[in-house]
């Protein structure tokens, strides 16, 4: 089946996406990132590109649908800088599995 | 200890039940140990690949701002504003060790590489193509971020359920049923004893009264 890809984020560090035929959601505050998050969790998107900014702000939403095998809720850094948040999620996981940071326990 | 009746048929369900228990513990044993393997691979391809998806995009991000400082707002959203390119994604699945990881195959709609470019080339800077490029170049490597950090994710839970069935198997279950067996083993062994000694004290007694019977009979 086929599907779309999404992005959702503040609206200058998603609107290139464009260009190459994502679908881009820009929000401008929380709510309406939830609700549209929300939106497109129903819909049809085989992927969700999200802000790390907007993502810290409706984690427990993201958290939700990690069980599932779509949508991938996948963070990019925004254009104000990279809040670091992907790498966390990916040293959670590691956590989760192994029950300690075995990989990245080094840095930061 | 839980309740059990001391019966040879419970004895013998317990014994059923440890059996099984046992074979589960060391199949979901093995299985644990390599879906941690896998996943050990995977995470690190996936820190591998997100560190390169998060520097393209520092890359494109500049580029798109270096866009819009040379040209006016309203342009560049024209620009913008009719994508020629749409992408869709075909959601596949693959079964690693009963746990359904994603597989991800775009498909955009026209097959021309220059379709990227939804815009003519005379009111537009030559930074928002480097811009567009730059995001087009790393999106391949994205894709492949999203179906690798999903499966890390589907497979940390999954390892997470296995490692506590495991561990409830090996402390709870396992060691209960062993104690439930030795209870029920020494109960009924106890009870055999019990009937063997009443069986010889009544067979003494019995041969008490017939003695006493028979010198009852000859005086």
């Amino acid at each position: 089946m086929y599907k779309g890809v999404a992005v959702i984020g503040d609206r200058d560090s998603i609107y290139g996406f464009v260009s190459i035929g994502l679908s881009v959601f820009p929000v401008g505050n929380r709510e309406e990132g939830l609700e549209k998050f929300r939106q497109l969790c129903r819909g049809d998107y085989a992927v969700i590109y999200i802000t790390g900014s907007l993502a810290a702000e409706i984690e427990e939403e993201i958290e939700k649908v990690s069980e599932q095998m779509t949508p991938a809720v996948i963070l990019i850094p925004g254009v104000y800088g990279n809040t670091g948040k992907g790498r966390n999620e990916v040293r959670k996981s590691v956590e989760k599995a192994v029950g300690s940071d075995i990989l990245f326990g080094g840095d930061k | 200890m839980a309740r059990v009746n001391p019966t040879r048929m419970e004895l013998t369900r317990l014994k059923k039940k440890l059996v099984t228990a046992k074979r589960g513990h060391k199949l979901l044993k093995d299985k644990r140990d390599e879906l941690m393997r896998r996943f050990l691979e995977l995470v690190r391809e996936n820190m591998a690949l997100r560190e390169r998806v998060e520097e393209g995009l520092k890359n494109a991000n500049r580029n798109f701002v270096l866009a819009k400082a040379v040209m006016r707002e309203e342009t560049l959203n024209t620009a913008l504003m009719a994508p020629l390119q749409s992408l869709s994604v075909e959601v596949g699945s693959q079964n690693v060790m009963s746990v359904d990881i994603p597989k991800f195959d775009y498909k955009t709609r026209t097959p021309g590489e220059n379709d990227i470019y939804s815009y003519g080339f005379a009111f537009t800077s030559g930074d928002l193509d480097f811009a567009v490029k730059s995001l087009a170049d790393i999106f391949p490597d994205m894709l492949k971020l999203a179906e690798i950090e999903k499966s890390c994710q589907l497979m940390a839970a999954e390892i997470e359920k296995t490692r506590r069935r495991v561990n409830a198997l090996e402390h709870v279950m396992i060691p209960e049923t062993e104690e439930s067996i030795r209870y029920i083993t020494m109960k009924l062994d106890e009870n055999e004893r019990s009937t063997q000694v009443r069986l010889m004290k009544v067979k003494d007694m019995m041969i008490k009264e017939n003695i006493e019977a028979k010198r009852a009979a000859q005086n």
